[in-house]
């Protein structure tokens, strides 16, 4: 299949960035990025600077592969990251737009590669469990409830990709800061640091500039883990607890 | 401090907005009980009594104040929110899509700027002038009115709503508020609940259908008067 590709191109962090117009031969076999690596190589030949994106486990675990596509995060797929989304959704002749994530907490580095560094740093703020290295403690010594380990997987399945803040209209960081709180709250072992941990990385967040939540929820449904705004309401509950709460 | 801290975190101005909110949502129930006096066939007598007790009375007085500071409060932080969300946003994406939001989420803040609007001539309409009575005290844009049950005059503010309602630009802009006031409530009234935490597969299905019916009646509730009225005129 012939496509139309319409590229954002940007030199470095603080150069102008602008559209540019591509054509590219594709297979319905595919990749999303399969396809961009196509350009990439026609681009080479022709001794042109390839596209930057990034990319790495290319199955969907990594969350670095995430771009703006048609006005998307991730595309118009559901619950698929870039990399899994293929060639197969699209037909001959489509035009494809291909933007990098925008959010200010998130500056662009090249092309469609941003720097998420500041997802880092809401992690090194509270995201751990603070225990002793040395064995493997035993799976199963603590007993969890089915839901309750459900629900922390479900939360843990976060790749950190920042389809939410690229979809939120307010460039907000709460679902991922959310999922993250919410996977080591719902454990035995995450609940002894809880209420430090959710003020920790609150203030992080706020501190790296993200915005506020409005509950719009397009991050639900463009997050390609499904991540659920369940978790927004757990850590503003966390939240109000850590300050309200009685000290025990 | 803890509590300044408090309220100028991301969470702590989304609380002020949805407990401001919420507040916002009891008054207008209040306010609508009042206004349905109006559809009472009495040449105004109930509705008449009723605005004296609530402008009189020192507990609804405080509880006015009340409702003026937390309206300027949800209004400034509120526009406050967007300016702040909008630069955390930088700029926007060259492909718009409308397939993962609703329309009335993502403009809450021009929802509310337009009410705001609408209630400064509202307030300048109704409000500003029962007061200016008290200066002006022989002014025929106010005129008095026996009220049977208080036994004594009180400002006719029923004929003043009346005759307002005479003017079918003054409906059409009252019915047009009141189409806002939904669209607002229709995102706001749930999203209040979600903010403050509370959410439950239980109960969350509930307070959102509660949330549609509130944004759907309340409105409705409000836009029936000047309906009604001018209906009567007309037939
Ligand atoms: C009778 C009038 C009003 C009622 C009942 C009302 C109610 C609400 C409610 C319940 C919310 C949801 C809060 C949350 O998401 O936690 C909300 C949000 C909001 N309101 Fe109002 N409101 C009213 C008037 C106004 C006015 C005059 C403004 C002025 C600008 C305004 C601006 C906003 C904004 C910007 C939000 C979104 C905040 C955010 O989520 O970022 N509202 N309103
Ligand atoms: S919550 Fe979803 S969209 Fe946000 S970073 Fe995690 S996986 Fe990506
Ligand atoms: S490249 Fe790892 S999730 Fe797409």
């Amino acid at each position: 299949m012939k496509l139309n590709l319409k590229i954002w191109r940007q030199k470095g962090p603080d150069s102008t960035g602008g559209f540019e117009t591509y054509m590219v031969e594709a297979d319905e076999h595919m990749s999303f990025l399969e396809m961009l690596d196509v350009l990439n190589e026609q681009l080479i030949h022709e001794k042109k600077e390839p596209v930057a994106f990034e990319h790495d486990c290319r199955e969907g675990i990594c969350g670095t592969c995430n771009m703006v596509i048609d006005g998307r995060p991730h595309g118009p797929q559901q619950g698929t990251t870039t990399c899994q989304l293929h060639m197969r959704a699209y037909k001959d002749g489509d035009t494809i737009t291909i933007e990098p994530i925008r959010a200010k907490s998130f500056p662009i580095i090249k092309d469609l590669a941003v720097d998420r560094s500041s997802f880092d740093r809401i992690i090194q703020a509270g995201g751990y469990i603070s225990v002793n290295t040395g064995q493997a403690p035993d799976a199963n010594a603590i007993p969890i409830e089915k839901d309750q380990s459900s629900r922390a997987f479900d939360a843990a399945t976060c790749i950190g990709c920042g389809a939410c803040v690229a979809a939120c209209p307010n460039g907000s960081a709460m679902l991922f800061t959310a999922a993250k709180i919410s996977h080591l709250a719902l454990l035995p072992q995450g609940k002894v640091e809880h209420t430090k941990r959710t003020s920790k990385m609150v203030a992080q967040m706020d501190k790296e500039g993200f915005g506020m939540c409005s509950n719009v929820e397009a991050c639900e449904v463009e997050c390609p883990k499904e991540i659920s705004t369940d978790n927004i309401a757990r850590m503003n509950r966390s939240f109000l607890g850590s300050i309200f709460g009685s000290e025990g | 401090m803890w509590i300044i801290n408090f309220l100028l975190s991301s969470i702590g101005r989304k609380i002020i907005m949805s407990l401001t909110g919420l507040f916002l949502c009891l008054f207008l129930v209040i306010h609508l009980l009042g206004n349905l006096q109006l559809l009472v066939d009495d040449g105004g007598e109930a509705f008449n009594s009723y605005a004296y007790i609530m402008t009189h009375n020192p507990l609804i007085k405080f509880i006015s104040i009340a409702n003026y500071f937390f309206i300027g409060l949800h209004a400034v932080v509120g526009i406050l929110l967007y300016f702040v969300n909008r630069n955390a946003k930088g700029s926007s994406y060259a492909v718009k899509t409308k397939d993962n939001a609703s329309i009335a989420s993502k403009n809450m803040a021009l929802l509310g700027s337009l009410i705001l609007a609408f209630l400064f001539i509202h307030m300048g309409d109704f409000w500003l002038k029962m007061k200016m009575a008290k200066w002006y005290p022989d002014a025929d844009w106010l005129p008095l009115a026996q009220s049977e049950a208080l036994g004594h005059e009180v400002i006719d503010l029923y004929v003043r709503v009346t005759t307002a309602f005479d003017n079918i630009w003054l409906v059409l802009a009252y019915l047009i508020g009141q189409l806002i006031l939904s669209f607002h409530l229709w995102h706001g009234f749930a999203s209040a609940f979600q903010t403050l935490g509370l959410r439950h597969k239980k109960y969350t299905p509930l307070i959102s259908g509660l949330g549609k019916a509130f944004a759907i009646l309340i409105p409705l509730g409000f836009a029936i008067i000047p309906i009604f009225h001018y209906l009567n005129i007309l037939f």
